[in-house]
């Protein structure tokens, strides 16, 4: 939380966040930058207060007759709750990343994708993917516009493209219209999680064939 | 319901304490009276069928009592917090999936919340509620399906009939209207 973030996420995504209404990749996305960035995180908590606002205004629904006892043994039964692994301290990786890599940057299964890009996709529900991305120092991603939207987020170096400068923290939130060649920044590797919601589309040849393996 | 600490919001939030240090069903008993019928709408209006619902209401409001030392009155009204753990219930149980969360926030050791805190943080969500309370109809009816129906603002734009573009600058209009109560 030391460092400056300049990007952020946008009332849409938090509300939506907050609604419950976004596809797990992009709740993964989301939960990773408000462990990183307080702004945000008190404006997802200020979304949260409107949602418990609605609910206590909201018109009361016919509950079983026996609801509260049945409740009231359940309680006895205990909680049911699972433990959260502990978060490894100091990590590049924040906490939510972490709960699903399965630990730290090194249980993180990379894939080559060519050009010294390596890619990691996680397991979430397919109505969108997220992938961890690490782009050597210097390198450009391919060229690639997209069908729907495409959160990045950097947790490693940086990254420039036609948007601007993208730092740890930093959320890019691509619509369907930005085209863009992202380029990491030279001085260090650049790991990143993007999060998209259609097949993102390459315009040269070979990485579109490539796409069809490689659930880019 | 008043800004006193005898208002309904501080009520709830004392109950929570008799809840945690005492396991005071009574009080429970009282809270689950007015939230367990909301939650349920909330589930239904969600997708859920009404015996799902209901099975998933006791879920929620057990929890509320086994995570009662977890709440923490400075931060968040009863309301809310309720509507935090029946959202990710939903998400579980509704949508099959997990729910990432935020790094935990490092808390104090057990500490007790400094009670002036508490009591601004009631009265904030009061204020909040009120100002929701008195949106123009169309707009409180819009922030709500956003909550409540499961949909995206372009599945609301396709039941309401209204363009996209209308709804996302009327949501706005609403957020900005509850923002300048706020200040």
């Amino acid at each position: 939380m030391s460092n400056k973030i300049n990007h952020h996420l946008n009332d849409a995504i938090l509300m939506a966040y907050s609604a419950g209404t976004l596809p797990e990749a992009f709740n993964l996305i989301v939960a990773s930058h408000l462990s990183m960035c307080d702004q945000c995180r008190a404006q997802a908590e200020t979304f949260d207060a409107l949602g418990g606002e609605i609910l206590d205004q909201s018109d009361a629904t016919e509950i079983g007759t026996h609801s509260l006892d049945e409740t009231l043994s359940l309680i006895e039964s205990g909680p049911v709750d699972t433990i959260r692994a502990p978060r490894v301290a100091d990590s590049v990786l924040p906490q939510p990343l972490q709960d699903y890599v399965g630990g730290d940057l090194d249980a993180i299964k990379w894939k080559p994708v060519g050009m010294g890009v390596r890619q990691a996709i996680l397991p979430t529900t397919r109505e969108a993917t997220a992938r961890l991305l690490f782009i050597p120092a210097g390198a450009a991603m391919p060229d690639h516009g997209h069908q729907g939207t495409e959160m990045t987020m950097v947790l490693q170096g940086a990254f420039q493209d036609d948007d601007g400068y993208f730092a740890r923290g930093d959320v890019e939130i691509a619509d369907s219209d930005l085209h863009h060649t992202p380029v990491a920044d030279i001085h260090q590797d650049c790991i990143c999680l993007a999060v998209t919601d259609a097949p993102l589309r390459f315009d040269s040849l070979i990485p579109r064939i490539a796409q069809r393996f490689l659930r880019i | 319901m008043n800004d006193s600490p005898g208002s309904a919001r501080m009520l709830w939030v004392r109950h929570m304490t008799r809840i945690r240090d005492d396991k005071d069903r009574q009080a429970f008993a009282e809270l689950f009276g007015h939230f367990a019928p909301r939650v349920k709408g909330f589930l239904m209006r969600s997708g859920a069928d009404a015996s799902l619902a209901e099975e998933c209401t006791q879920d929620v409001m057990a929890a509320l009592w086994h995570k009662s030392h977890q709440f923490d009155p400075a931060r968040a009204s009863v309301a809310t917090w309720i509507f935090t753990i029946a959202r990710n219930r939903k998400i579980d149980l509704l949508r099959r999936q997990r729910r990432p969360e935020p790094e935990d926030l490092a808390w104090g050791p057990e500490a007790e919340p400094d009670q002036e805190d508490v009591l601004t943080l009631q009265q904030e969500s009061k204020i909040l509620g009120a100002a929701l309370a008195e949106l123009p109809e169309n707009q409180r009816e819009l922030i709500e399906k956003a909550y409540f129906g499961d949909l995206t603002h372009s599945e609301i734009a396709a039941e309401t009939g209204l363009p996209l573009g209308t709804i996302k600058s009327r949501i706005r209009l609403a957020l900005e209207r509850l923002r300048h109560v706020m200040k």
